[in-house]
């Protein structure tokens, strides 16, 4: 087989699944968990074989047009360069993982089925925007992950939360796709055409005439789709659909579609240095303000929601220096590890039965429970917080060495200004994941108290999950490191000497000012140990929990989900040690830094202040208006209704009057009078 | 106006004012002929209404002699004063119409119903004058409606139209038939039904006077017998 | 003679029975002046054919054939009437035109009658 048709079969194969799946769902049940897994599978393999037949070398371009559409032609197209084989492998292999995942951690689900279809036609969505070469067929596989992440995130929609983020979710991401929209409308108008390469081409020989104007419309989807400040409030959200979704849509690839786009469309933004500097400062608020507001989070996935956030800020504080390399080698390895940390979450969520960290702190022994997630976790932790042998080391470092070259000026991508702004932000998220991340572990793994429920054994498949996930993310980074650039446009991704001597201190400057923190509040709580004591709430919530021991964990998750809020309050206050290192910011953090109050005044309300007013003038004065209309013909109606009096005679006589007068009417014209 | 003034020139031209015999005796006769039926239309007796029509038809049979249409006039008396009126005269019977003077034979509609056919009549009379008032029919030489000259027009060009108003005579007979058996078979039906509210209007109607109105089929005889 | 005198003659009957078919109460006098019309119409017929039959060529003399045709008609109509209104008389116990008024508008003229008429069975 010719490598275009392999790559057409990678997308192709998942959709098929997905199809089969929602048709023999219920009529055939044997057959949906190998309808969910084989797919990705044979996607994954093929995806492997067609990166090791492109090899990094030159770009695999076909395309063919179905039907004349209009001006500017749509096409199917592919466009396979080194970016898109790796990424697909990324995605195929993390799919896998979470379909592997699933089938254990939903095992008793009613709505398996439709969840295992609805994952693999993300799947399939995400591969074909990952190999598409034409901007159209990429924004239906955009689209279709839009709407696939909001059915997966409203899994458990008998929770008003999960209910509320679907929709949060499938309306941000679409404020931020209209603008898309307009804006390749307005790339295909000024490209003349809808195919990458040739957008690409009419870049190069300078023929976009709006190119600032493009980015940021662009730019616009990207930040709905990436999660990117001021589009960033449904990820956090959206952590209430069930964990696996969480690690493979809202952490490992589909919010990494934004960051892949522009990757792949870099000369379209390159070409305005104002958008470099728009996407930079986006890049630096998300990173900072996602890295202080998951040192405030008590559960656990927004924690790892928000790291998702400040990660894909360093992904497009690397675009925004012009290093798409060092941007895709990020994605791809903290794909790797990201997935990892949901999965692990999941498990430890299913054996404390809890998803609140101040809870998990309350349990002595948790990680004997769970032993394979407290490596694993650790491992991904470690490489969160970019720790040396690990992978998030290098691509973050790589990140930051572009940022350098810019700011040392031996680059004329990317306007100085937005290297500065990179580096400087960088830096400091460096010193904060470190933080957050140290009290992740601390929390979940340190646990003094009572002993942990013992739920028995995770099922293998999850376990072995973890582990297949682990290995990346260790060893990805230090082994791709010095081939990757092969792959991409050639620029080294070796990390710095300076950059990484001064984000790895202040990691370690991070990690030790966490554990300081956490040593203090630790011996607070235990000096007093009765004013914060495991309340009636939480004691029902771990009965709870523990009545289903051999239940799901995505019931267990469900219950959790559901309990989670104000029983945990009082517990918060004590044993955080976040809120020691962030003093006042605490309250603000916790809650997002209010961005949500803030859009709520700003759009929520006045829209529902002019809608109440529309409703007043439409039944006030609109209707008024109307009754009076009808008025009119009824008072008619009734003054006609009294001439039906049934007598025949009335009737004849106006008959024959009218006809008199009609006749006379007849002879005066006749005779010209 | 233009019409109405030319009028009087016109007719004094042609010697209106000396009209012949055959003019003199048409004009009696329709003067007859109108105030019968004027009587007809405006009578309390229903039975005297039946009566001046006879008179008006008869008078009409007369205009058509006058005329020279002699076969219409017979026909005119045998099926209109023959039959026509017979039949009127039993359906009135068989209504239990009342003999005598009955105070509403007339309803509330008689002024627009007379406002109407003044009206029309003004408007007719005006233009069959207006239109005809130089036309003369001339009633010398042979007469135009003999019954030779009438059957010979009838059977050799209606011939057709002739034979399918036999037919539509023939339904006529049958359906004035199941019309009737019909409404028989329907006061049949609702007898038990209607038998008990006629004799409970009637009883009232005997005892209470003011319930006892003419509508009703029952407090009429009473009111017949009363008149007699 | 003057064409007008049987012409206005019959105008004049027709407008008699056109009157009392609108203002008489008793559906058998309204047939009356049907008939009225109907031989004012006749009277109209046969004086044109008179005067066409001498001003004309070849007329048929339709005139005086439609008025037989007239003629007859009109006692098929009579007849049908008749039964008509017998069995009208026979259901509704009157022949008065202006009784008969089913085709009434609504609520305001039917309504009372028919709830008085229900709550007299309900009663009795």
């Amino acid at each position: 087989m010719t490598t275009t048709a392999l790559a057409a079969l990678v997308p192709l194969l998942p959709f098929l699944g997905a199809a089969a799946g929602l048709l023999l769902g219920r009529t055939a049940p044997g057959f949906v968990r190998p309808l969910a897994v084989l797919p990705p599978l044979a996607s994954l393999v093929l995806a492997a074989l067609v990166a090791v037949r492109q090899g990094g070398g030159q770009a695999v371009d076909a395309h063919t047009e179905l039907t004349p559409t209009g001006s500017v032609p749509i096409e199917l197209a592919l466009h396979i360069d080194g970016f898109a084989a790796l990424v697909a492998i990324l995605v195929a292999f993390v799919a896998t993982c979470v379909q592997i995942y699933s089938t254990g951690y939903l095992r008793d689900d009613p709505r398996y089925p439709s969840y295992a279809a609805l994952v693999s036609l993300f799947t399939s969505a995400m591969l074909l925007v990952v190999y598409s070469g034409d901007l159209i067929v990429l924004l239906v596989g955009w689209e279709v992950m839009g709407i696939c992440s909001y059915f997966l995130v409203g899994h458990y929609w008998e929770t008003p939360e999960a209910r509320a983020a679907s929709l949060k979710a499938f309306l941000v991401t679409k404020l931020g796709d209209v603008p898309f929209l307009i804006g390749l409308f307005a790339l295909a108008t000024d490209a003349g055409s809808f195919r990458v390469t040739r957008v690409l081409g009419a870049v190069a020989s300078g023929d976009l005439h709006h190119p600032t104007l493009i980015a940021l419309l662009l730019l616009a989807g990207v930040a709905g789709k990436s999660a990117q400040f001021p589009l960033h409030t449904w990820l956090p959200d959206a952590m209430a659909g069930p964990t696996p979704v969480s690690a493979l849509i809202h952490a490992a690839t589909m919010v990494a579609a934004g960051v892949y786009f522009i990757a792949r469309l870099l000369p379209v933004f390159e070409a305005s240095s104002a958008a470099m500097v728009v996407l930079a400062v986006m890049a630096a608020v998300t990173m900072t303000g996602s890295g202080l507001a998951a040192l405030a989070q008590d559960d656990i996935k927004r924690v790892l929601a928000y790291s998702t956030i400040g990660q894909l800020g360093y992904m497009t504080g690397a675009l925004a220096v012009g290093d798409r390399g060092a941007a895709v080698f990020h994605l791809l390895s903290h794909g790797a590890f990201k997935a990892l940390l949901f999965l692990a979450a999941g498990v430890i969520i299913h054996a404390a039965g809890t998803n609140s960290l101040a809870a998990m702190s309350r349990m002595r022994g948790l990680r004997d429970r769970v032993p394979d997630a407290y490596w694993t976790m650790t491992v991904a932790l470690l490489a969160l917080a970019a720790i040396p042998p690990f992978s998030g080391f290098f691509s973050k470092e790589s990140v930051l060495g572009a940022a350098e070259h810019v700011v040392t000026g031996s680059t004329d991508h990317a306007p100085g200004a937005a290297g500065w702004i990179v580096l400087v932000a960088g830096l400091f998220t460096a010193l904060l994941t470190a933080a957050y991340a140290t009290r992740l572990w601390l929390l979940a793994f340190r646990g003094r108290g009572a002993e942990a429920p013992d739920h028995g054994r995770q099922p293998l498949t999850m376990t072995v999950v973890l582990w297949v996930l682990a290995v990346p993310s260790l060893a990805f980074g230090g082994l791709a490191y010095r081939s990757l650039p092969g792959w991409f446009d050639g620029r080294d991704l070796t990390p710095t000497l300076l950059t990484s001597i001064l984000s790895t201190g202040l990691a370690l400057v991070g990690g030790l000012l966490a554990y300081g923190a956490w040593q203090r509040t630790s011996a607070l709580s235990a000096r007093v140990p009765a004013a914060p004591a495991p309340s009636f709430e939480w004691e029902r919530l771990q009965g709870e929990a523990a009545a289903h021991p051999e239940g799901d964990a995505s019931l267990v998750e469900a219950h959790a989900l559901a309990g989670h809020g104000p029983a945990y309050r009082d517990l918060v206050r004590t044993a955080d040690p976040g809120r020691l290192l962030l003093g006042p910011l605490y309250r603000p953090a916790a809650a997002g830094f209010h961005l949500d109050a803030v859009y709520a005044a700003l759009f929520v309300r006045p829209v529902q202040a002019a809608a109440s007013l529309v409703r007043f003038l439409d039944s006030a004065v609109v209707d008024t208006y109307v009754r009076g209309a009808a008025a009119l013909p009824r008072l008619l109606g009734a003054a006609v209704r009294r001439a039906q009096t049934g007598n025949v005679q009335t009737y004849v006589s106006a008959l024959l009057a009218g006809t008199v007068v009609l006749a006379v009417a007849v002879v005066l014209v006749a005779a010209g009078a | 106006m233009r019409l109405a003034s030319s009028l009087n020139p016109a007719a004094a031209q042609h010697g209106f004012l000396s009209p012949t015999g055959v003019e003199i005796a048409f004009l009696l006769v329709g003067l007859v002929t109108f105030g019968a039926a004027l009587v007809t239309v405006t009578t309390r007796q229903l039975v005297h209404a039946a009566l001046w029509l006879v008179v008006a038809l008869g008078g009409l049979a007369v205009e058509y002699l006058l005329l020279t249409a002699e076969f219409i006039a017979w026909v005119q008396v045998l099926i209109y004063v023959g039959s026509v009126v017979v039949l009127l005269l039993f359906g009135l019977m068989l209504t239990k119409a009342p003999i005598g003077r009955s105070p509403d034979a007339d309803s509330g509609n008689r002024w627009a119903a007379l406002t109407v056919a003044v009206a029309a009549a003004v408007a007719l009379v005006w233009v069959v004058v207006d239109a005809f008032r130089a036309t003369w029919i001339d009633l010398d030489g042979p007469p135009a409606g003999t019954t030779r000259v009438t059957g010979e027009s009838l059977f050799r060009h209606w011939v057709l139209p002739f034979e399918a108003l036999s037919v539509l005579l023939l339904a006529a007979l049958v359906g004035a038939i199941v019309l009737s058996r019909k409404a028989t078979a329907d006061a049949d039906a609702s007898g038990p039904t209607a038998g008990p509210t006629a004799g409970a209007a009637a009883g009232p109607g005997a005892t209470s006077g003011p319930k006892a109105t003419a509508d009703t089929p029952v407090a009429r005889p009473g009111e017949k017998e009363g008149a007699r | 003679m003057h064409l007008a005198y049987p012409a206005v003659l019959s105008a004049l009957l027709f407008c008699t029975g056109l009157y009392g078919v609108l203002a008489r109460r008793n559906a058998i006098l309204v047939l009356m002046s049907v008939e009225l019309m109907l031989n004012a119409v006749n009277l109209n017929l046969v004086a044109f054919d008179v005067w066409l039959s001498r001003a004309a060529q070849e007329t048929l003399h339709s005139g005086q054939a439609l008025t037989l045709f007239t003629i007859a008609i009109a006692a098929a109509e009579i007849g049908i009437g008749l039964a008509i209104v017998l069995a009208v008389y026979r259901n509704r116990g009157t022949s008065d035109i202006d009784k008969l008024r089913d085709t009434a508008e609504g609520p305001e003229t039917g309504g009372p009658d028919s709830s008085e008429a229900e709550k007299a069975e309900a009663t009795a």
